[in-house]
């Protein structure tokens, strides 16, 4: 066990004079030194001519780090990856990127900062300091102002810096040691104390963590939304003695919202031939079927069937609804088209939109087609 | 420790500057309703803008200062309130825009409202006598407050009665949320209601953030440039600077969140009642002053303003100081004149007016209301700690 000088520490029994000190030192040209307080002195840093701390740069970097990452990922997901319409946006859309441009740069710049802060402070990967469990440190815990001159600092001399210390009134002057063996990196990073201490705070914070997000959320009283008296998938009702939640239809019977189309799904054909439109062409059945195609049909079709998609070459633009075949083609091919889709490119809108809500836009697309072509007779 | 005798100087230059600003300002302005009496009107209507925020801003932070108790301001809150001096001048800068409202209003032709089930509903709110109200009550009720909470600082001063000081707080209180309610008026009535279809229900909270960047920019510039000259009669260390230029750097920020926040709320929402005030000012030469508005007010103040030494030095924050006031003033005119001219951004002897006009009311009236008035609250009891002051 070999000791080693650390520095000269002296201790004051004001804050003023703790200042003056520190001025002091500073104008005598020292430069490793400390000063060690209970609470933070206001002109302390301004006193040891501290320099700027570095960490506003660190806070910055990797805040705009987190803004570029999330930047380029959702712009990849959106527009590369993945590109989808959502709400008849372009694929990357800035405006609605920014609040978490925001906010991932305030989450990487805030953790960073703290990370930093730690390592600066520690000197990661110091885990101790050589003034810890001193004598010193303990009266600057409790009502005592202190300052430690180091000795790696060019201008320290054991007897010099001593006498230097004294004049400046402490009330203790004294040379502060530490053993070696005690801050190689072994000892500091490997030590069984300071791996089980991280090993253990580690294993509580995410065990607190786990418990209070899978557990304790399901326990009464906060589990009052898992609580329902109700059948969850993939279990059995004991109400019914079937076991099934959901009741089947009265045999013999079918619901009015639910009437099943008559045809097979490629069977165009009889869907032309015996399909008659039942709704008459009133103002109402007119605007609900304008509502529907305008709704349904148009971000696609185009508000006038012209086939003029909105959505920018992001799907094959449809074809014009007023070609001559189409002019002359009977109600019953529009109606089984949209139930069923078309050739696998449009799909089927059975269910968005209810069967007589289908027959209204028939109607209202040969409205549209008789203002583009009235001298034409279309079928019906 | 504070030198009397320095008490009562203002640097003659001042009123000059500001009284030749003002009577340049008016003629031009004269001179553009001879030319255009649309587009001066529309001019008159960013003076009136301009000089209203800046006044009601400063009346603002004389009254958080009350609410909040806080001393390091308190040396420094006589240039507040002499700018809030411009006040009760207001209704003169509304008295041409009320007897014209028929050319600057759309929604003073009735017609209009005709076809447009949206603008029926407005009607009861927008009609020319309601209007004018409105705008005589929002004016007295400011005038109100101005009188009441700058005459109690005043009386503290050869009194030095520190009831006073309480009474103001209690003012304040009161003060601080009328204010919110009023500016939003003012903000509806005299830009939102320029373009009647639109409507969005953060533009008060948006003008009032304009309101606070540009009367603290103000404040910041003469009380840097009377310190710079030593009619301060107290010291005003960087310390007391550093508060300015947070202030500025916080509410910078702040216009961006809300201008921001209404944005993008109206884009994605994409309806038309919204979105009919956004299309002309993102299309065209407009686009170009969205564009240069965002930078003028927002980036480049943030990454000036961001490092501790820049909010502590004199110099920058008077430089950054007049850069967040020409912003205020594009930011009014990006609000006004897109309903002028939809088309493409327009510049006049109207807008030269306006920056002259603006410029020489606020620098006449605060030269005015300093003359005879100490620099200092001198009674104030939180004085001596406001000096003592350190971050």
């Amino acid at each position: 066990m070999s000791e080693r000088l650390y520095g000269i520490t002296a201790l004051f029994d004001s804050p003023e004079k703790v200042l003056a000190a520190a001025k002091a030192a500073t104008k005598e040209g020292y430069k490793d030194f400390d000063s060690y307080t209970p609470y933070p002195i206001h002109g302390l840093d301004n006193a040891m001519k501290l320099k700027r701390t570095y960490i506003g740069i660190v806070t910055l970097i990797i805040g705009m780090t987190g803004v570029i990452s999330l930047v380029t990922f959702t712009w990849w997901a959106n527009s590369v990856d993945f590109p989808m319409v959502t709400g008849g946006k372009p694929f990357f859309a800035w405006p609605s990127y920014v609040p978490l441009m925001f906010e991932m740069g305030v989450l990487f710049g805030a953790v960073s900062t703290v990370i930093a802060l730690l390592a600066i402070w520690l000197g990661l990967p110091r885990n101790s300091h050589p003034l810890h469990d001193s004598e010193f440190i303990k009266k600057i815990s409790d009502d005592r102002f202190g300052i430690c001159i180091e000795a790696k600092d060019p201008k320290f001399d054991q007897k010099r810096t001593e006498s230097f210390l004294r004049t400046l009134g402490a009330e203790k002057v004294e040379p502060a040691y530490y053993e070696v063996q005690s801050f190689t990196l072994k000892q500091l990073v490997l030590d069984p104390k300071f791996i089980i201490s991280i090993i253990v705070v580690a294993a509580v914070s995410s065990g607190t963590v786990y418990w209070g997000l899978n557990k304790m959320l399901l326990i009464r009283p906060w589990s009052s939304l898992n609580d329902q008296e109700k059948v969850l998938p993939e279990t059995r009702s004991e109400f019914y003695p079937d076991g099934f939640a959901m009741r089947p239809p009265v045999e013999g019977t079918v619901a009015r919202s639910q009437m099943p189309y008559e045809f097979t799904e490629n069977d165009l054909v009889s869907a032309e031939k015996y399909l008659k439109n039942p709704l008459l062409p009133t103002p109402h059945v007119m605007q609900l079927g304008q509502r529907d195609f305008n709704t349904y049909c148009s971000p696609c079709h185009g508000y006038f069937a012209d086939g003029d998609s909105r959505l920018q070459g992001q799907f094959p633009n449809p074809p014009s609804l007023h070609t001559d075949s189409l002019l002359i083609a009977p109600d019953g091919l529009y109606y089984g088209v949209i139930t069923n889709g078309f050739q696998g490119i449009m799909p089927s809108y059975a269910r968005q939109i209810p069967r007589d809500e289908r027959w209204a836009i028939v109607w209202y697309l040969r409205a549209l087609q008789k203002s583009e072509h009235p001298e034409a007779s279309v079928a019906k | 420790m504070i030198d009397t005798q320095k008490l009562k100087s203002i640097p003659a230059s001042y009123s000059r500057l500001g009284w030749t600003l003002l009577i340049l300002g008016v003629l031009l302005t004269v001179i553009s309703f001879v030319i255009n009496p649309k587009h001066a009107s529309f001019g008159l209507i960013m003076t009136l803008t301009f000089v209203a925020t800046v006044g009601i801003g400063a009346l603002f932070w004389v009254g958080i200062e009350y609410v909040s108790s806080a001393v390091w301001s308190t040396p420094m809150r006589r240039p507040f309130e002499f700018i809030s001096g411009v006040i009760p001048f207001l209704i003169i800068l509304a008295v041409p825009l009320l007897f014209n409202m028929t050319t600057i209003f759309e929604w003073t032709h009735r017609a209009l409202f005709k076809d447009d089930p949206a603008l029926l509903v407005k009607a009861p709110y927008l009609n020319i006598p309601f209007f004018i109200v409105r705008t005589i009550v929002v004016f007295l009720v400011w005038w109100l407050f101005y009188y009441l909470i700058i005459r109690n600082s005043r009386t503290q001063d050869s009194t030095r009665d520190q009831g006073l000081t309480t009474k103001n707080i209690k003012l304040s209180a009161g003060f601080i949320p009328v204010f919110g309610i009023t500016l939003t008026i003012f903000s509806i009535d005299w830009l939102m209601s320029l373009t009647p279809d639109w409507y969005s229900t953060i533009f008060g909270v948006y003008l009032f953030t304009g309101a606070a960047v540009a009367s603290m920019a103000f404040a910041t510039i003469v009380i840097v440039k009377l310190n710079e000259k030593n009619l301060f009669p107290v010291k005003i260390t960087p310390d007391h600077y550093y508060n300015l230029g947070t202030f500025l750097f916080a509410f910078s920020n702040f216009w961006a969140y809300i201008g921001f926040s209404q944005f993008m709320l109206q884009w994605y929402g994409n309806l038309r009642d919204e979105t009919v005030w956004y299309i002309p000012r993102i299309h065209g030469s407009w686009a170009v002053v969205s564009i240069t508005l965002v930078f003028m007010q927002f980036v480049i103040p943030f990454f000036f303003l961001i490092t501790k030494p820049a909010k502590m030095d004199p110099r920058r924050l008077v430089f950054i100081s007049i850069w967040l006031l020409a912003a205020h003033a594009l930011d009014i005119y990006w609000m006004v004149m897109p309903v002028y001219n939809p088309d493409h951004a327009v510049f006049a002897l109207s807008e030269v007016a306006f920056m002259i006009l603006s410029v020489g009311i606020l620098l006449s009236v605060f030269s005015f209301k300093a003359k005879g008035n100490n620099m200092v609250p001198i009674g104030d009891p939180k004085l001596q700690r406001g000096l003592e002051f350190h971050i």
